[in-house]
């Protein structure tokens, strides 16, 4: 596999445009997965994908052959996928008293709209829980959880894809896992 | 809570990763049967972990790979020319070349000086030189940022840099005569009399050129 897709790589630096084909075909599902999984939006899933695949196009010339293709496609995409989510959060301050109402703060306003109530997420199915759950996790743990247990990567992996020491990583894992018995209960 | 809690955490954490040792494995293990609080909290960790292992792939969605080939900025020619030059140094020190020497030129056209070649016969008026009428020149005559007119024969080129040239009806030039106001011809002016610089016998017998510089 690796062989194949340096192989395809050394015909992109030649100027080959179908060889980049061949390799997005390859790595499409697995990248928006992540992203997917990262933002919990198709649509935005897509478009960061597709934007980590132009940005590898462009840049493949940086691309360390020694290394492994995808830990650096997945840190192109973590990384989009993370300045995205940083874009949408809002950039007041949720303790901030929101204007005309007393006590009302955005805590409160969240609350109504963010996190669901108890009956409706039991009525969810799977598929639906799973990506509420990831999504409400802090980002930081939100992109090693879903690394170690959606992608399946061994922990060094995902050290040299979000470029954190191991140790890091662990820690994240670890509150990850915290943060989500925590969430999830006893169910 | 017990005392023994926050090492039974760290350990249980290193079990979901798989990176214990078989001495603590057999300590968490222990513990797990005698503590019903770590043994929920171990349990909530692994169902919380495997359920999320119950997750589906996801594809991505229809014409994805087109999508994103759509996307790809077309190959500029900028890059192309990047590759050339590293592929060949040679054209690389040749275009470095090409910009050293337009430089310089460059910098000897904003020479706002008015000048032209001495030829016995000249009438100099101000910034216009005159070839009167009835005379004949014999020669070349180049003309930098001044302007000429012609009554009598010119016998040879004329050339006006950054200037005009006026020729009366009596006027005759037996040689070339050009105009020149823009930088590029300028330029390639320059490198015209470059390269007959070179080659000495694809040029004209020409007269000794001297300047006549004009304040």
């Amino acid at each position: 596999m690796d062989e194949l897709v340096n192989k395809r790589i050394n015909e992109v630096l030649k100027g080959n445009h179908e060889a980049f084909e061949e390799i997005v075909t390859m790595f499409q599902h697995r990248l928006y997965q992540v992203c997917y999984r990262m933002l919990g939006n198709r649509q935005e899933a897509e478009d960061i994908a597709q934007e980590a695949f132009v940005r590898a196009y462009v840049n493949i010339h940086t691309y360390d052959q020694k290394r492994k293709f995808s830990t650096w496609l997945f840190r192109i995409a973590t990384n989009l996928c993370i300045d995205r989510i940083r874009k949408k959060k809002p950039d007041y301050y949720l303790d901030a008293e929101v204007p005309g109402t007393e006590g009302l703060n955005m805590y409160s306003q969240i609350a109504a709209t963010g996190d669901l109530p108890e009956d409706e997420v039991e009525k969810m199915e799977t598929q639906e829980r799973i990506q509420y759950e990831i999504g409400r996790l802090p980002d930081k743990y939100r992109s090693v959880i879903i690394l170690r247990y959606m992608e399946e990567l061994p922990l060094q992996e995902i050290s040299d894809i979000l470029e954190l020491p191991l140790g890091t990583v662990k820690t994240r894992v670890h509150r990850g896992r915290e943060a989500l018995r925590k969430q999830m209960g006893n169910m | 809570m017990n005392t023994c809690r926050e090492s039974m955490i760290h350990y249980m954490h290193a079990y979901l990763d798989g990176d214990i040792s078989r001495e603590e494995e057999r300590k968490l293990k222990e513990h797990l049967t005698e503590c019903p609080s770590c043994k929920e909290m171990m349990d909530e960790l692994q169902s919380a972990v495997s359920f999320l292992q119950l997750a589906e792939p996801v594809k991505a969605p229809e014409g994805f790979v087109s999508g994103v080939m759509d996307r790809l900025p077309k190959e500029k020619p900028k890059a192309g020319i990047h590759r050339l030059l590293r592929r060949h140094p040679l054209i690389a020190a040749a275009a470095m070349f090409v910009v050293l020497m337009s430089a310089t030129l460059f910098s000897s056209y904003s020479n706002q000086h008015f000048s032209v070649t001495k030829q016995p016969n000249l009438v100099i008026e101000g910034e216009t030189v005159v070839v009167p009428a009835g005379e004949t020149v014999k020669g070349d005559i180049v003309v930098k940022n001044g302007n000429i007119r012609i009554e009598g024969e010119v016998d040879g080129n004329v050339t006006v840099i950054n200037g005009s040239k006026y020729m009366a009806s009596t006027a005759v030039v037996t040689g070339k005569s050009e105009e020149i106001d823009k930088a590029f011809d300028w330029l390639w002016y320059n490198i015209k009399t470059t390269v007959k610089g070179f080659f000495p016998s694809s040029s004209n017998e020409k007269g000794e050129n001297l300047q006549n510089e004009n304040e």
